[in-house]
């Protein structure tokens, strides 16, 4: 059973056991608008929480997307990056960007639950 | 810019009723994008038509006794020859400081059926300054007269001419000239129409009064085809058509020929010179400028945004990026910038410094998307 957390940054990591799957949140690609740009970081690469790790672009504007957790990233989503606007389709599923192998799973407790990003996002304007 | 509160347009109720996303543009709320999204009003524009609220825009009338008068004025301060301008024709040119950079661009129109009248549209974040410019400057008997009450719709693209023919058959709107401009009957409401626009798509600007523009923005929304564009989509096409924009290609320490709009300066302005800057505009011309306004396209499909730094293939810094992003009909990033002469030939070689990674791209022919203007 997987299980989605959420950053203030509006990033997301679903959790599949000693991995995670890191996208956009749905939010933010409404946000964002039209996606024309997506690019993951190199498998192998270790980031650490906050780190900036890829980048999304819409037709004005760049966003940076931050590790939501620390790990070395195992895979990245060609398919995304060939087809960006998979993120604005479908942004928690084919739209996700990259795969980490997650290196301290105490971290996730500081991240949001479906409910308190839900929350989050009421907060905001 | 003024102080003062956010201003908003005549069509600024109806932006929000069809649910734009509303954002402060050079002292205005303007409406970014509607629900369809920038990319869908890009493409719909260049498909269909487009309707923008261009409201922003600094109109105003200059008037005199006679268009000798008004137009000699005005060749003191702009590179264009505006004395040969002919009735309802108009004409792109800038307002030039003294060293020849650019205050502000502007198009200048000689109405069809009024002796001594000239009309402006200068961009709206530079209003005040280009307006203040020309009022220190106004010789006995010429007046400037903004008119703060007249709204500016721009209808662009293809279904432009079909939707003017439905709504006023007897105007022949469709007949007019790319840069003809003229009052006309559309709809019932009495406006000024020129066969211009920013996009690089057939299509007109229809200047009206405030007070009757949402009832005639309404009518035209009900035409097949046309839709609201907001000003993000207004951007990537203006960029696709190799069009400039105060503020990042233009701006006072730019002159016209290093924005490559040697084609706004008539041969007699050049022979004669007799405005500002014209020293250098006239060495420029003869010698070619030390930097120019290039078109350029990323190898791969990462945008270089405004900024970016310039690179020569061996590393070199040799200039920067004024306008960059993505163009949905190009399907590609694009963008343009000014690079040293040397650098400046299409098919150049060069690097766009981004995140720290230089890219390779190259130096393309301007526009990148080809004009589809009405000439007859």
């Amino acid at each position: 059973m997987s299980q989605v957390r959420y950053t203030k940054d509006h990033e997301y990591i679903r959790i599949e056991g000693a991995e995670g799957v890191v996208g956009i949140s749905e939010h933010a690609q409404q946000q964002l608008g039209d996606v024309v740009f997506a690019e993951a970081p190199p498998v192998g690469k270790m980031l650490k929480a906050g780190d900036p790790a890829a980048v999304v672009e819409s037709v004005k504007a760049a966003s940076d997307v931050f590790a939501p957790a620390s790990g070395e990233v195992i895979a990245v989503n060609s398919e995304v990056e060939a087809t960006p606007g998979l993120i604005n389709e479908d942004a928690l599923g084919r739209g996700w960007l990259f795969r980490i192998k997650l290196s301290d799973a105490a971290e996730l407790a500081k991240l949001m639950n479906e409910a308190a990003y839900a929350d989050y996002l009421k907060t905001l304007d | 810019m003024s102080e003062s509160a956010i201003l908003e347009t005549p069509l600024h109720a109806l932006h929000v009723e069809l649910g734009a996303r509303m954002a402060p543009f050079a002292g205005y709320d303007m409406p970014i994008q509607y629900p369809d999204g920038v990319l869908a009003e890009h493409l719909h524009t260049r498909s269909h038509a487009g309707l923008f609220d261009v409201s922003h825009m600094g109109q105003a009338l200059l008037e005199g006794a006679d268009h000798a008068s008004l137009a000699a004025f005005l060749e003191t301060v702009c590179p264009a020859d505006l004395v040969n301008l002919a009735p309802g024709r108009q004409r792109y040119t800038q307002l030039l400081n003294e060293s020849g950079g650019i205050v502000d661009d502007l198009m200048v129109t000689r109405p069809p059926d009024a002796a001594g009248e000239l009309r402006l549209v200068v961009n709206a974040s530079r209003k005040a300054v280009d307006f203040a410019l020309l009022r220190e400057r106004l010789p006995k008997g010429v007046r400037l007269t903004p008119l703060d009450e007249a709204a500016l719709i721009a209808l662009q693209g293809p279904l432009s001419a079909a939707t003017l023919v439905r709504l006023a058959p007897d105007e022949r709107l469709e007949a007019a000239a790319f840069m003809s401009a003229r009052p006309a009957r559309v709809a019932g409401f009495e406006t000024f129409v020129s066969r211009s626009g920013y996009t690089g798509e057939d299509g007109y600007e229809i200047s009206l009064p405030a007070a009757q523009a949402e009832m005639f923005a309404r009518v035209l929304l009900t035409q097949p085809g046309v839709a609201p564009i907001g000003l993000g989509a207004r951007d990537s096409l203006r960029l696709e058509a190799g069009l400039c924009l105060y503020g990042h290609e233009l701006d006072e320490t730019v002159d016209p020929v290093e924005a490559a709009l040697n084609w706004s300066i008539q041969k007699r302005r050049r022979v004669e010179g007799g405005f500002p800057g014209a020293e250098r505009v006239r060495s420029a011309l003869a010698e070619g400028p030390k930097r120019r306004r290039v078109g350029l396209r990323p190898d791969g499909r990462a945008p270089a945004r405004e900024g970016t730094e310039i690179l020569s293939s061996d590393g070199a810094p040799i200039g920067v990026v004024t306008s960059g992003g993505f163009g949905p009909s190009v399907g590609a990033p694009i963008a343009m910038g000014f690079v040293q002469r040397a650098y400046a030939a299409v098919g150049t070689p060069v690097r766009l410094v981004v995140r720290g990674k230089p890219l390779s791209a190259r130096v393309v022919a301007l526009p990148f998307r080809p004009h589809a203007y009405y000439r007859g």
